[in-house]
C-alpha cells in the first residue's frame, strides 16, 4: 500500500529494483546523487544528471520533463554508497519559471517495476528554490529506507551541490544546465494549438503550464467556458499548455479563432502597437478569445474541406488528402501531417507500453514459479513457467495487432497525403517539383526531413516546421551524427553535411517568392565548393561565397549591420524610415568549416547573429562539427543551444512533444542522379533576374 | 441505475461501443456582498485510473490531460465551476477502441481539490454520457451528498470482446486521485 510520506517521514523498502516517478506541471531536471555515510558526494561521478545519465543502479533521463521514470537498483549500488538523493531542478538559461513557487507542486512516487506505488510525497510549501532534494533512499543496517526531505535550495543545483560536500559544485551545476539546454535544442517544436474536430485530436500535451493544480492561483487564468458537447474540442483558453519550452514562438500565421496561444503567449507581448481587440486579462467570460486582428477581415468562407467518404461497415475510412481543418488546403495538410505525428506517436506509446507490462507480469509470474518450492517438483513449475510465457505471447500478439491496424491505417493516409503535399512540403522526389513555379505567397511551413520510428520504420512522417524560421539551423558534420557508425570517414561526412544544407538553402529559396529570400554563404578554406555549385552555378546567391577570413569579417559585418539597423527601425517605430533600396527579404547565412577563419571578433558577431538575427530575418545555417569548435570552450554553447540539430544521416535524436520517443531523423536529400535541384533553382534565378 | 449495476457497452446490433464521456458540473460559489472577491471558489476535479491487472499505469487528471496513447483525454481544468445548468464544467473522454491492450478497468473518480464536501456544493453532479449517442448511462447528484470530498464513481471494464460499465458511487475522503487509491482497490 501507497505510504504517503511527510517531510521528514521514512518508509522501509522491500525491493531493490525500483522506479522513481516525478510529476510537475512544467519540464523540470531530474537527477541523483550518491553519498557516503556522512552524505557527502565523493565527485562528480558520483552524481547522476541529463548530461551523464547512467551510474551503476541508477538512471536518469537525458532530457527536462514534466514527468520521469528513474531506475534505481540498489543492489547495485557500490558498497561505498549509502545514501542516494533524488534532486529536482527548474532548468536556468531557457525561457520559462525560475523559482518552484511559480509551478505546480511537484509529486514524486517511489514504486516497484510493476508501477506498484510504495511512497508517495508532494513537495509543498517550495517558494524562491529553485532545486530540491526530494526524496533520500538510504542504508540502514544492511536494508534500505525511502525518507522524504523536501530541501529546496535558492541558489540552485550549485547550492545543493555545494551542501553536499562537492567541490566541483559549480562546475557541475554548469554542465547540467548545458546538457538540459541541448535535449531541449533537440526536441521538435509543437505544433501551434488547432481546433481539429472530426479526427478527435488536439494539441494539449502531457504537461500543464503553471497555473495548474497549484493551490495559490486559484480563478486566475484558469476559467474554462463550459464545454459545449462538442468532443475533443477547442484548447481552453486557461490550458497554456505545451510541452517543450520552445524559444519564444510566435507562429507567423495563427489561424483565426483558435483560442489556446502556446506557452508564452506571445500574441499580447510583442504588440507592436497593433489594436488588441481582445482584451485578454479578463478571460472569465465564456466563449474562446479571438486573437486575429479585427479589421482583418477573412472576406470569404473557406472552401468546404474534402470529406472521406462514408466508410463501409467494420471498415476504417478511406483516408483522404487535407482531411482536417484550416482556412486553406496547406494549413488543412499542414495539420492533418501534425496529426498523422502525434497518432503514430501515441499509438505506438501504447504498443510499448503494453509490451513492457506483458514483460514485467511475466517477470514478476516466473519470480513467483521459482521461490514456490511446490514447483520443484513434478511438472508443476514447468507449467506454471509456460502459461506465464503464454500469457506474454498472447499480450505482445494483441498489442501488435492494435498497433499494425493503427498502422495500416496511418500508411494508408500516408499514401494519399504525400503525393497530395505542395512542394514546401513534399519531399524532392515528389512530381509536384517537376512541375515546380515560383510561388507568390510564402508558405506556412517547410520540410525539414522524414522522421520514423523503429516499430514502423516503413511509415515515414514529414518534419514541417513553420515559416518564419524561429531559429537556425545546425547541420552536424560531426562523427557522433553518425547512428551506426558507417561514416567513419569524416571527410564524406563533411561532404554529405554540406550536401545537406545546400538541399535546405534550395529549399527556402524555391519556396519564398522571387527576391523574397537571400542567400549568403561564408566558406573560408573552399572547401564546400564543389557542394555549392548548384548555388553558385544557377546564380541564386546574393554574392559569390565568402573565402578567407577578410571574406568572412566583411559578410559579418554587413549582416550585424542590417540586423542592427532593422532593429533601432523597429524600436523606434519608424521601420519606414530604412534606407532606400534596402533589401527586406528574408537572409539567410551558410557558414561552413566554422571555427576556421573565424576570429574572435567574428565569432562574437556571430553569436549576435544567432541571438537578435531570427528576430529580425536574418537566420544562421552553421555546417560545423562541435568538437572542432571545442577551444572556445562554454563560450559558444548558447549559440549550439539557439540551433535546431540536424543531421547529414539518419540519426535518433528528435523527440516528439507529446510522449518524447526518440524519433529517427532523415535529411532530405534529393534523389542520386536527380537534375530537380538544378531545374528548380534555375526557375528561382530566372524570377529574381525578372524580379530586379 | 443504481449502485453496483453493471450495464453492458454493447450495443442491441452487436457493434459495440466506443467512446464514453464523464462530465462533471457543479454551481460557482456565490459571491457574498461588495466583496465579491473573497467569496471561497469551489474546486472539483474529475480523473480517470488506468489499471492493467490490478496495477495502475496511467491516471489522466488535471495534471495530465491526455493519457500516454491518447486514447484518454481530459477537457481541461476547470477552477471555479459553471452556472450549474446542466453543462460539463469538466470531461473526460475515453475512446475505448484505442485503449492500449493490456488496459483492463478505468476508474473514474471525483474530488473537491478546494476541500468542501458535497454538502457544501451546489448543483453538483457526474455522470457518464455515451459519447455516441449522447444517452446519459448514469448520474449521480453528489450536491447533498453528505460530509464527503470525493466519490469513486464508475468503472469501466472489458468482458469479452466488449466493455462493461459498472456504477460504484463509493463516497470517500481525498483532495486528489492517489488520496483515493486504498478505496478504488477494493473495487478492481
Amino acid at each position: 500500500m501507497t505510504a504517503e510520506l511527510v517531510r521528514g517521514q521514512n518508509h522501509p523498502l522491500s525491493q531493490a529494483r525500483l522506479e522513481i516517478r516525478v510529476s510537475a506541471g512544467t519540464p523540470i531536471v531530474a537527477g541523483a546523487t550518491l553519498g557516503d555515510e556522512q552524505g557527502r558526494i565523493h565527485g562528480v561521478e558520483w552524481v547522476a544528471h541529463p548530461g551523464a545519465p547512467t551510474l551503476p543502479g541508477l538512471e536518469v533521463s537525458r532530457q527536462a520533463a514534466a514527468d520521469h521514470r528513474l531506475a534505481v537498483d540498489l543492489d547495485a549500488m557500490p558498497e561505498a554508497v549509502h545514501r542516494v538523493s533524488v534532486l529536482l531542478a527548474l532548468p536556468t538559461g531557457v525561457a520559462g519559471p525560475t523559482r518552484f513557487g511559480a509551478v505546480a507542486t511537484p509529486f514524486v512516487a517511489v514504486t516497484g517495476l510493476d508501477g506498484t506505488e510504495v511512497a508517495s510525497y508532494t513537495i509543498t510549501g517550495l517558494e524562491a528554490e529553485s532545486a530540491v532534494v526530494a526524496l533520500e533512499l538510504y542504508r540502514r543496517q544492511d536494508a534500505w529506507k525511502v525518507r522524504a526531505i523536501g530541501q529546496g535550495y535558492a541558489g540552485g543545483l550549485a547550492d545543493l551541490f555545494t551542501d553536499q560536500g562537492l567541490p566541483q559544485a559549480h562546475q557541475l551545476a554548469g554542465g547540467i544546465n548545458d546538457a538540459v539546454a541541448q535535449g531541449m535544442a533537440r526536441s521538435v517544436p509543437a505544433p501551434p494549438p488547432r481546433q481539429d474536430g472530426d479526427r478527435s485530436r488536439q494539441a494539449a500535451a502531457p504537461a500543464l503550464g503553471p497555473d495548474q493544480g497549484g493551490p495559490a492561483p486559484q480563478g486566475a487564468a484558469g476559467s474554462v467556458p463550459p464545454q459545449p458537447a462538442s468532443p475533443y474540442g477547442t484548447q481552453p483558453p486557461g490550458v497554456p499548455g505545451q510541452t517543450p519550452p520552445q524559444p519564444n514562438a510566435p507562429y507567423g500565421a495563427q489561424p483565426p479563432g483558435v483560442p489556446g496561444q502556446p506557452a508564452q503567449q506571445p500574441s499580447y507581448q510583442s504588440g507592436t502597437g497593433a489594436a488588441d481587440p481582445a482584451q485578454p486579462s479578463a478571460p472569465t467570460s465564456g466563449g474562446p478569445i479571438n486573437y486575429s486582428h479585427p479589421r482583418r477581415q477573412n472576406a470569404a468562407p473557406p472552401p468546404p474541406p474534402p470529406t472521406a467518404p462514408p466508410a463501409q461497415p467494420g471498415q476504417p475510412a478511406q483516408p483522404v488528402a487535407g482531411d482536417a481543418t484550416g482556412w486553406s488546403m496547406d494549413e488543412r495538410l499542414y495539420n492533418q501531417v501534425w496529426g498523422m505525428f502525434e497518432d503514430l506517436a501515441r499509438t505506438t506509446s501504447a504498443y510499448r507500453s503494453a509490451v513492457d507490462f506483458a514483460e514485467s507480469r511475466m517477470e514478476k509470474e516466473l519470480d513467483q514459479v521459482l521461490s514456490d518450492p511446490r514447483s520443484r517438483i513434478g511438472g508443476q513449475g514447468d507449467a506454471a513457467r509456460e502459461a506465464a510465457q503464454a500469457k506474454h505471447t498472447e499480450l505482445v500478439n494483441q498489442a501488435r495487432a492494435a498497433l499494425d491496424r493503427d498502422l495500416t491505417q496511418l500508411t494508408a493516409e500516408s499514401e494519399v497525403v504525400e503525393p497530395a503535399l505542395p512542394a514546401a512540403y513534399a519531399r524532392w522526389d515528389n512530381p509536384v517539383w517537376h512541375g515546380y513555379r515560383v510561388p507568390m505567397e510564402i508558405p506556412m511551413a517547410l520540410r525539414l526531413g522524414d522522421l520514423h520510428l523503429p516499430e514502423s520504420a516503413q511509415l515515414r512522417i514529414p518534419m514541417l516546421v513553420r515559416l518564419p524560421l524561429e531559429r537556425g539551423l545546425w547541420i552536424d558534420s560531426g562523427r557522433g551524427g553518425s547512428l551506426d557508425g558507417s561514416f567513419t570517414d569524416s571527410h564524406d561526412l563533411r561532404r554529405l553535411a554540406m550536401d545537406t544544407a545546400v538541399a535546405h538553402a534550395a529549399r527556402l529559396l524555391a519556396v519564398y517568392p522571387a527576391g523574397e529570400f537571400t542567400v549568403h554563404v561564408v566558406d573560408p578554406a573552399g572547401s564546400g565548393a564543389q557542394a555549392l555549385v548548384p548555388l553558385v552555378q544557377t546564380g541564386v546567391l546574393a554574392a559569390p561565397p565568402a573565402v578567407g577570413a577578410a571574406g568572412v569579417a566583411d559578410v559579418l559585418a554587413r549582416l550585424t549591420q542590417r540586423v542592427d539597423l532593422v532593429q533601432m527601425a523597429v524600436r523606434g517605430g519608424a521601420p519606414d524610415s530604412l534606407p532606400p533600396g534596402f533589401d527586406t527579404s528574408e537572409q539567410l547565412l551558410i557558414v561552413n568549416d566554422f571555427p576556421h577563419g573565424f576570429d574572435d571578433r567574428a565569432v562574437n558577431q556571430l553569436r549576435y547573429l544567432a541571438d537578435e538575427g531570427p528576430a529580425v530575418g536574418v537566420h544562421l545555417m552553421m555546417v560545423a562539427d562541435r568538437e572542432e569548435a571545442a577551444a572556445y570552450g562554454p563560450l559558444l554553447d548558447p549559440l549550439w543551444r539557439s540551433l535546431m540539430r540536424l543531421t547529414p544521416v539518419p540519426d535518433d535524436h528528435l523527440a516528439d512533444p507529446w510522449v518524447g520517443h526518440a524519433w529517427t531523423y532523415e535529411p532530405p536529400l534529393v534523389p542520386p542522379g536527380s537534375q530537380v535541384l538544378q531545374q528548380v533553382l534555375a526557375q528561382v534565378a530566372a524570377a529574381r533576374a525578372k524580379y530586379r | 441505475m443504481t449502485k453496483g449495476q453493471a450495464i453492458s457497452l454493447q450495443k442491441n446490433d452487436g457493434g459495440s461501443l466506443t467512446a464514453v464521456r464523464m462530465g462533471l458540473g457543479w454551481q460557482a460559489a456565490p459571491r457574498r456582498g461588495l466583496f465579491g472577491s473573497r467569496t471561497r471558489e469551489v474546486d472539483l476535479d474529475a480523473s480517470a485510473v488506468l489499471f492493467a491487472d490490478k496495477q495502475p499505469v496511467d491516471v489522466v487528471f488535471f495534471r495530465h490531460l491526455v493519457s500516454d496513447d491518447g486514447s484518454v483525454r481530459h477537457t481541461g481544468d476547470n477552477l471555479v465551476g459553471g452556472v450549474g445548468q446542466g453543462g460539463d464544467d469538466e470531461a473526460i473522454l475515453v475512446d475505448l477502441a484505442r485503449l492500449p491492450v493490456h488496459i483492463d478497468q478505468i476508474v473514474f473518480t471525483v474530488n473537491s481539490f478546494t476541500g468542501q464536501t458535497f454538502q457544501e456544493v451546489q448543483n453538483a453532479f457526474c455522470r457518464l454520457v455515451d459519447e455516441t449517442n449522447g444517452q446519459e448511462m448514469a448520474r449521480y447528484t453528489l450536491a447533498g451528498g453528505g460530509a464527503y470530498t470525493a466519490q469513486i464513481m464508475a468503472k469501466v471494464h472489458r468482458s469479452g470482446p466488449g466493455w462493461t460499465m459498472t456504477a460504484l458511487g463509493t463516497p470517500a475522503n481525498g483532495r486528489t486521485f492517489q488520496d483515493l487509491m486504498p478505496s478504488i482497490l477494493p473495487h478492481l
